[in-house]
């Protein structure tokens, strides 16, 4: 005969008032194994706990059964104090009548024998349990951090400063991301790249900062604190060690760029980093600044690549002879003890809601084109000119929410950043030309931030744009102009604009490739594919997965501040984690009985924690093995095992068919306790 | 010869007859063999489904019962309106409750797992639009065509699945296979005002008028619909919009199986082209089309 110990908590009046907790510690007390029940205000207090150490000693306990809130809250309280007890804090089991019951029933008689029922129930489980023992696992002290925007780099610089090895991993050849395509930055008009450059340098000088651009990830296997990540290095066809950036081959190579004395340009490739509005060379690096400063060949425009062995003109060009037509991409692996997720984002695209004209009509255009196009480095020289025939536009209508807060277009949500940058827009276009009349449509103002909503009085106020509170219903061309026709609801009228050039606030939407990323890491994910956070509100930059953190866009629209606010977040979790000398693991997971096991692999097939592998004993015979480390305990493999050969640690079949049993009041099954108590 | 039922609807037999007679002629022409539907009644467009949604949906579920019963997969409803009415009911009928609900008010019960065409539909499939391509003999460049949508014929996407609701261009492809001279046009779905002919003709008569301007400004000399609603209002509406705004528009509003019956060697007579108020009958001449 077990002897159990109840605790049945009042939880202030939350419980007491409708359990009747003196009635249920007097009938539990009753129960076989039960060898005292008591009753107490609040378990959780210091006195509580304390009470649940000193009875464990008075009356000889060698289970104790806590009745209180939900394990979610107080498990680890209860198990603490039953450890002080001097027993094994896995002995201890907590029956939600809170939850469960008082906070569900209205009548105590009812709610009172519920809650003897569940207590019941607990009692019959807790006499099935066996001490177990947390494991240790050791950490690799090093951080993966997968995106080399503001987010990535930031989370970088705040572990290496903390002293823990960084890599970045980069798709682009440069890291920098999007913000280094702007142009300025809301509300205070710094010059994006003067801000973001210096931290771009630094990431690449730090010396515990090790940056692989051009490269992606493959491959992830392990576990917090032992992750084993592979990682693509795709060719550049320079080498990085020889290369000093000098600029010979991008300005030699002739499919580059050439711009004309009227400023129009021939030849050139269309560039991702100028938004497709400017152009680049055949080996090119994306922008004046670029870290690193090493030039990538294009292989689907180079005359070498596209024409078997024809041209070559950098490689002989090249004063270092860094270019290197034969490189092969490389694959590493290496290890990690946590990641850090800032993939970013990408912009929604216009072309799917044809009222706008994008694609169709050259002066419609979007944001980011506008950024560029107002950029001093960028394709016009920081002149904004339409695109169709490099005139400055004389009226411009701002059209916010394209692809944001739009069922329609399968986007819901608010993009939070269109408003603010719109704002900037209109302020940077009346800057550049008081005389351009700057018409902005929007929905509302979402000018949340900390001097956001004076930035958007001064566009309105001091600047004089005009915001049209409306939707546009469509763009089209009529002489040589565009007419942007939409409603002024504020007047209930719709009205009609001639414009010269179109700029559509597209929205946010997940990086290219981001749900596969997240199915390589394993990561869950929401229907518009940004992460999921493992908590919105309490853990904002933890992914479900332990040792893997979240900063910026990829788990949601942002702005900055608050992408550079959630990168530090990021990494303070990562130094904090690999600040510790090895990692306890939770002991209750699933093992295989190897007797028992056939090898039938369905176990390693439902596992959605990847944490089951096929393996043999060492006498041979195919087996299914659990890993500790990675197992999170949630059963799904001991349903699925069809030899019932797995079990899981502190719920095993016996404790639940024990638990169902007492539900019953009589015993299914005879429990019995394990010997090694 | 693919087979469908035909259902031609009160405006086919009434003021779009040159519609039917044209989408008989197009229809041969093309191998698209139409057996009208034995007993059919009312779709409920307007009147219908503005009084009662039960009612709107059991007026087109009787009409789709006939379908099944008389052993067609698919049905044809050139009108645009009769179309939409169709499509809505198809659509509200999968769900089991709403057709038990329905089923209760026929006399015999409707699967509603019948396809329902708008005729443009199955004109602006690539095979079709092919085989246009060869059968355009007469020479009709000398028309330069805009393709007017309106809303019925696009209108809500989810349900008359369009290829883009906001830019649709199934028209426009027929229209260039047929071997005329498509002019693109923006206000291919903008409002004519059909919905307020009567109740306020002054919105109606301005809407029009800037679709019929704008057409002209781009250099087209005639309109190209598949809705009856559409054609009534650009066709019958030009002599009062001179009158009212001083302007001088003669412009043509073709259904587009007039334009690949005039392509494929038919004639005015036998389309009903002598049927329309904007007589196109100077236009064709002058492009050699007679």
């Amino acid at each position: 005969m077990a002897r159990v110990g109840v605790f049945i908590c009042h939880c202030g009046s939350n419980i007491a008032a409708t359990v009747d907790v003196a009635r249920v510690a007097e009938e539990v007390g009753k129960l076989d194994h039960v060898a005292y029940a008591t009753h107490y205000m609040y378990m959780c207090s210091t006195p509580g706990q304390e009470l649940i150490q000193q009875e464990i000693r008075e009356f000889n306990l060698d289970r104790v059964v806590v009745a209180a809130c939900s394990p979610r809250m107080h498990e680890r309280t209860f198990r603490r104090a039953t450890s002080r007890g001097g027993l094994n804090p896995y002995l201890m089991e907590q029956a939600n009548i809170r939850e469960h019951d008082s906070w569900v029933h209205t009548e105590i008689p009812v709610a009172t024998d519920k809650a003897i029922e569940i207590i019941r129930m607990a009692v019959a489980k807790a006499v099935g349990l066996a001490p177990l023992e947390a494991s240790q696992v050791g950490i690799t002290k090093r951080c993966l951090v997968i995106g080399g925007g503001v987010a990535g780099i930031q989370a970088a610089l705040d572990v290496a400063e903390a002293g823990y090895e960084v890599v970045i991993v980069e798709r682009e050849p440069s890291i920098g991301g999007h913000m280094a395509q702007l142009d300025k930055t809301f509300p205070t008009l710094d010059c994006s790249a003067c801000i973001l450059t210096p931290r771009m340098v630094e990431a690449a000088q730090h010396p515990k900062i090790k940056l692989y651009t051009y490269s992606e990830v493959v491959e992830v296997k392990g576990y917090v604190g032992n992750f084993q990540v592979t990682v693509r290095r795709k060719a550049r066809y320079v080498d990085e060690k020889v290369c000093t950036g000098c600029g010979t081959c991008w300005n030699i190579c002739p499919l580059r760029p050439r711009e004309q004395e009227d400023g129009t340009v021939k030849g050139g490739i269309p560039s991702r980093f100028e938004a497709y509005v400017g152009k680049r060379a055949a080996i090119y690096v994306p922008f004046a600044q670029a870290v690193p400063l090493v030039p990538v060949i294009d292989t689907e425009h180079c005359t070498w690549f596209v024409k078997s062995g024809k041209c070559g003109l950098c490689a002989q060009k090249c004063p270092t002879k860094a270019v290197d037509y034969t490189q092969s991409e490389e694959i590493v692996t290496e290890p990690f003890g946590a990641i850090v997720v800032a993939n970013g984002f990408d912009l929604f695209d216009a072309t799917v809601l044809g009222e706008y004209g994008y694609g169709r009509y050259p002066d419609v255009i979007t944001g980011l084109e506008l950024e560029r196009l107002m950029n001093a480095s960028g394709p016009t020289h920081g002149h904004v000119l339409r695109p169709s025939d490099r005139q400055p536009p004389r009226t411009i209508v701002l059209v916010s929410c394209v692809g944001s807060r739009d069922e329609k277009a399968g986007r819901p949500y608010c993009s939070a950043i269109c408003c603010m940058y719109l704002a900037k827009h209109a302020i940077m276009m009346k800057e550049h030309d008081p005389e351009v009349e700057v018409y902005n449509f929007y929905m509302d103002i979402r000018a949340g931030g900390k001097d956001y909503d004076e930035f958007t009085r001064r566009a309105i106020e001091q600047y004089g744009a005009h915001y049209l509170r409306g939707r546009v219903s469509q763009v089209y061309e009529r002489d040589g102009k565009l007419v942007v026709e939409g409603v002024d609801t504020l007047i209930g009228r719709p009205v009609e604009i001639e414009a010269d050039l179109v700029v559509l606030a597209t929205g946010v939407t997940a990086a290219e490739g981001a749900r596969e990323l997240f199915q390589t890491l394993n990561i869950s994910y929401n229907q518009y594919e940004f992460i999921n956070e493992a908590h919105p509100k309490l853990q904002p930059v933890e992914t479900n997965s332990d040792g893997i953190f979240l900063a910026g866009c990829t788990a949601g629209p942002k702005d900055i501040p608050a992408t550079v606010a959630q990168a530090s977040a990021a990494a303070a979790k990562v130094a904090g984690l690999l600040s510790k000398d090895s990692l306890v693991a939770d002991p209750m997971v699933a093992e295989v009985n190897e007797r028992e096991c056939v090898a039938c692999n369905l176990c390693v097939t439902v596992c959605p924690y990847k944490a089951i592998e096929m393996t043999r004993t060492r006498r041979g015979k195919a087996v299914a093995r659990v890993n500790p480390s990675l197992c999170k305990g949630c059963g799904l493999c001991v349903n699925a095992c069809r030899g019932g050969a797995i079990n899981l640690k502190g719920f095993t079949d016996q404790q639940l068919v024990g638990q169902v049993a007492a539900l019953f009041a009589e015993p299914l099954v005879e429990i019995e306790e394990p010997s090694n108590v | 010869m693919t087979r469908y039922a035909y259902y031609p609807g009160c405006t086919l037999e009434g003021t779009a007859r040159e519609y039917d007679a044209s989408t008989r002629v197009a229809c041969a022409e093309m191998g698209v063999e139409l057996v009208e539907l034995q007993g059919w009644t009312c779709c409920g467009a307007s009147s219908g489904h503005a009084t009662d949604y039960w009612l709107s949906l059991a007026l087109p579920a009787r009409n789709l019962r006939l379908v099944e019963e008389q052993g067609f997969d698919a049905v044809v409803a050139p009108c645009a309106m009769c179309y939409a009415r169709f499509r809505h009911t198809v659509h509200d009928l999968r769900d089991p409750e709403a057709r038990a609900r329905v089923n209760a008010l026929l006399d015999a019960p409707v699967r509603g797992e019948v396809k329902v065409h708008s005729l443009v539909d199955l004109f602006f499939q690539e095979e079709q639009l092919a085989a246009l391509r060869e059968k355009a003999q007469r020479k009709i460049d000398g028309l330069k065509l805009v393709a007017y949508y309106g809303c019925l014929l696009v209108r809500p996407p989810e349900i008359l699945s369009p290829d883009d609701p906001e830019y649709p261009t199934m028209l426009d492809r027929i229209i260039q296979a047929a071997g005329a001279t498509l002019v693109d046009w923006p206000m291919k779905t903008e409002c004519c005002g059909g919905s307020l002919a009567l109740s306020r003709t002054d919105i109606a008569l301005e809407l029009t008028r800037k679709l019929l301007e704008d057409a002209v400004r781009r250099g087209a000399n005639g309109i190209v619909t598949a809705c009856p609603m559409c054609h009534s209002n650009l066709d019958t509406r030009q002599g009062q919009i001179n009158r009212h705004y001083g302007t001088d528009l003669h412009l043509p509003i073709f259904y587009f199986t007039q334009v690949v019956g005039l392509a494929t060697g038919h004639g005015v007579k036998e389309l009903l082209l002598d049927r329309h108020l904007t007589d196109p009958r100077p236009l064709l001449a002058e492009a050699g089309i007679s």
